[in-house]
Parts: C-alpha cells; sequence; structure tokens
C-alpha cells in the first residue's frame, strides 16, 4: 500500500483509522513537544548506559553497547537521562531550547 | 429442520448463539441478561460449541476482549444489558470505529438510580450514538432470528460495523414463548464462514488504534459515516433472503394495518406487539389507526419512514427512554425530524413517555392515546409530550 498523504481526503483512508503498517510511531517526531533538551557531554560519560536504560522514549543512540549521542527526532526533554546520570559523572545536563 | 419449541427470550439467544457457534464469546452476567451468559456456558462446558468463552470481571472488560478478538479476525459476540452496557460505553466507540463487526445482545433494562432491573430503552437509547447498528426485536421470535441475520448484517463487506439485537427485559427476556428454531446446519449455512477484512494474526504489519490527532480524526469519522450508508439495503437484503430460506422475512420498518389509516403509532420494542391487538380492536369498531415498528433505529430508515407516515394525519409516537432537560424524548425527535425536513408534511405528532423500569402499559392505555392522536388530526388541540400511566 502506498504512503498515506497528509492532505488525503476520507474515501484514501483504509477504513477503521488503521495504518496498513507497522512500527510507525518511529515516524512520529516528538522531539517537537520538547522545552527542555538534554546535552551530552561525551568526555565526562562512564557508559554506564543508565540513560539508555532509563529512557522512556528509546532516545539514547548507543552502537556497540556504547553510548554515542541523543536521538532529537524522538526525545521529550523530560530529564530522566540527567536525573539518573551519576552526580560525579554529570555528563547530561538540560537546557532551555 | 425447523423445530418449534417453547422458550425463554434469554434462552433464544443463547440458542442462537449456539447454532450460530461464534470463535469468541466474552461476557460477564447481569439481570435480566444473566441467563444468556449461563446457558451458553453450559454449551461450552458440554462441548456444543467449539467458542472460547472468556469469563471476564466487568463489563468494560467483556467489551474490551471482543475487540481484541474481532480485530484478530474472529467472529465475536457477547450479551449484557442496563449498567453493563453503561459500563462498556467508552468501548463501544472503539468498537465500531475500529470496525469490527461484533453482535451483541442487549436485553433492555432501566439504568440506575434509584436501582431498577425491569425494561425500558433507556440502556440502547444513551448507546444510540456509538456507531452500533440498533435492531429491536418485537418477540422471542425476532430475538432469535435476529441475532442470525445481524452476523450477516453487521460482517458484510459495504458495512463491518458492530450490531446490537435489543429486547425488552424480563417482558421477553423471561417469558416462554413458542418458536420455530432453525437447525444447526440451516444456520451454519445462511450466516457462513467469515471472512474477516482485517485480521492482526496474518502476516502482514498493520497498526489499529493509533493516535489521530487534528491531522486526520475527521476524515476518519466521515469515512467511518460512509459504512452507515450501506446498512439499510443489506438489512433488507439479508431480511429477504431470510424469509425466502425460513418463512420469516423482515424490514426496517414493519407496517400493521397501515392501508388506510388515519394516524399511525409508532413504537419500538414488545409494545408493539400490544400495540396490534389494539389497532385490531380499534379498526373493528370502524377506527382508522395504524402502526408503524421500527425495527432499525440504527441506522434510522428516513426514506420509508417517511413514505410510511406521510400518507396519515397524525402520529403518536411511545417513547420508552426519556431525555432530561431535552425537547422531546430519542424516538420523537427522530420521527419529528424525519418528518417535518426537507420533504417531510408538517402533521401534528405527539410524544408519550411510557413504561420507565418496567410500568406495564395496558391496551386500555394504548386505546386511550390512539383516540387522542385520532382527535388531533381532526383538528383537536392536545400536548405535543405528555406522560403514560404515572402517577
Amino acid at each position: 500500500m502506498s504512503k498515506i498523504k497528509s492532505d488525503a481526503c476520507w474515501q484514501d483512508l483504509p477504513d477503521g483509522g488503521i495504518i496498513p503498517e507497522g512500527a510507525t510511531s518511529a515516524e512520529f517526531k516528538t522531539g517537537d513537544w520538547r522545552s527542555e533538551k538534554p546535552i551530552w557531554h561525551e568526555d565526562r560519560c562512564i557508559q554506564c548506559l543508565q540513560c539508555w536504560i532509563n529512557c522512556p522514549d528509546s532516545s539514547i543512540l548507543v552502537a556497540e553497547q556504547k553510548m554515542t549521542g541523543i536521538d532529537y527526532d524522538h526525545c521529550k526533554g523530560c530529564g530522566i537521562c540527567a536525573s539518573v546520570c551519576p552526580p560525579k559523572a554529570n555528563a547530561i545536563t538540560m537546557e532551555s531550547e | 429442520m425447523s423445530e418449534r419449541i417453547l422458550i425463554e427470550g434469554n434462552e433464544a439467544v443463547a440458542l442462537a448463539l449456539k447454532l450460530i457457534d461464534p470463535d469468541v464469546v466474552a461476557a460477564y452476567p447481569i439481570t435480566p441478561a444473566t441467563e444468556v451468559v449461563q446457558k451458553f456456558s453450559e454449551y461450552v462446558a458440554d462441548g456444543e460449541v467449539g467458542t472460547e468463552f472468556v469469563a471476564v470481571e466487568s463489563e468494560h472488560s467483556a467489551m474490551s476482549a471482543c475487540i481484541g478478538a474481532s480485530t484478530a479476525g474472529g467472529r465475536v459476540m457477547t450479551a449484557t444489558s442496563s449498567q453493563g452496557l453503561g459500563l462498556m460505553w467508552e468501548m463501544l466507540y472503539i468498537a465500531a470505529s475500529l470496525r469490527a463487526p461484533i453482535t451483541m445482545a442487549v436485553a433492555n433494562r432501566a439504568l440506575s438510580g434509584n436501582i431498577n432491573i425491569h425494561c425500558d430503552h433507556s440502556d440502547s437509547m444513551g448507546a444510540r450514538d456509538a456507531g452500533w447498528i440498533q435492531l429491536f426485536s418485537e418477540n422471542t421470535q425476532e430475538i432469535f432470528d435476529n441475532m442470525i441475520q445481524a452476523i450477516r448484517i453487521a460482517e458484510h463487506p459495504d458495512v463491518r460495523l458492530p450490531a446490537m439485537v435489543c429486547y425488552d427485559g424480563f417482558v421477553i427476556s423471561h417469558a416462554r414463548e413458542v418458536i420455530d428454531s432453525l437447525s444447526k446446519d440451516e444456520v451454519q449455512e445462511f450466516v457462513g464462514q467469515y471472512e474477516p477484512q482485517l485480521s492482526l494474526l496474518d502476516m502482514e504489519a498493520k497498526t489499529v488504534g493509533p493516535l489521530d490527532l487534528q491531522d486526520f480524526y475527521f476524515e476518519h469519522k466521515r469515512s467511518q459515516a460512509e459504512g452507515y450508508v450501506a446498512i439499510p439495503r443489506v438489512i433488507e437484503e439479508v431480511g429477504q433472503e431470510f424469509g425466502q430460506k425460513f418463512g420469516r422475512s423482515y424490514g426496517l420498518v414493519e407496517e400493521y394495518k397501515m392501508e388506510g389509516a388515519d394516524v399511525a403509532l409508532v413504537a419500538l420494542g414488545s409494545t408493539n406487539g400490544t400495540i396490534k391487538d389494539v389497532v385490531d380492536s380499534m379498526q373493528e369498531s370502524g377506527k382508522k389507526v395504524g402502526l408503524l415498528k421500527i425495527r432499525s433505529f440504527r441506522p434510522f430508515p428516513a426514506d420509508l419512514i417517511k413514505q410510511s407516515l406521510s400518507k396519515v394525519k397524525a402520529v403518536g409516537v411511545f417513547d420508552r427512554s426519556m431525555t432530561f432537560g431535552g425537547w422531546g424524548n430519542p424516538l420523537f425527535n427522530e420521527i419529528r425530524s424525519v418528518m417535518y425536513g426537507g420533504n417531510g408534511q408538517a402533521i401534528p405528532i405527539l410524544d408519550r413517555i411510557y413504561g420507565l423500569g418496567g410500568r406495564e402499559i395496558s391496551m386500555a392505555e394504548i386505546e386511550e392515546y390512539a383516540d387522542e392522536v385520532l382527535a388531533v388530526a381532526k383538528g383537536e388541540q392536545a400536548e405535543v409530550i405528555d406522560y403514560i400511566g404515572v402517577r
């Protein structure tokens, strides 16, 4: 099925409000809900991955078991990552958008 | 083969469920629909059906389980009443929005408070805007037949919407009547194999019930509205096919002795049976009173009703529920709206609230109302909205 365009009329939509594909939530960019932005300081990071474990929006990017950054397309700026980051490391701080 | 049996209304629903043998029944018992679930669970325990019976902890869960099973591609049925239907409220809308063709028996009962277990139509009327088809049954035979037809109507490819089969609590649910039953083979052949358009169990990825905001919700509601356009045709087709096969035909409405009638009475449910007797005796004494029985309240067959009532000089509507603080009550408001809009004729239409909480209505009371409508047809004045049988 072809992609539903944002200006599609009611006749063009699948019945029941169903989206004929899976995992579509990734396409919904929730990053613009954010009023505060987490900043990752790589030099202070101890790679404990507490932020990755606790992020409710799977927005901590990880490669080869190491944190590599933050997915700002989906991060809503809740600040949990900054809160769980060990105080001695203080590798994630919040900043106003 | 057709068999003539003596059966209670609720047992007739359970029997229809047994003969349909749905994939899933998720239900919670509530008076006066309890026996449906009780009897059907016996069929399940005795291995007479292949149904997965889900005994849930509330009606909210019952409807939730039904929605899950229906979106998984199953043929799904349930039964409830009154407060139970109330507890299903938010899920009713979701079932219709997802185009889940669930079929549900509703034994009509008053809503609390105070606590009352007897018949009126407040429960179904509260759910009238949820998007469900609503068929009202006059007697036990009609419940049985409506349950079987509702499956075909709800699951029709042009419809795919949930359906309620409504019948008057206690008046019908607990009364024994003789009905013509059908065999399992006959019912199975009539309902056929369910072929869902949507199944979460197939291997194609899909998202059901996603977030739907300002950008698409309105279009989805507009699309849902289109589902109701086909229903009247499907109800008539299924009702005619049922008649050809089993000798009892059904439509959206039933005109009873409307030929040459000066006035028409309009009602839902079991009261139609009593009104028919009144119409018989009044016509014998030369009073031209007819009856228009509404079988399908949702969708409301506006054109047929307009056609039928345009032939009379006045109409008397029976409402077995009340819209507090509104002007007029559910059936009256629809009838009046149909008759006064567009090409409808401006004829006097009266509304009488009756039978709340199971209060009986007598033939004498119906006749008195019919006489009042006849007088209004001749130009006399009467209260537009009033009560029958309240002290």
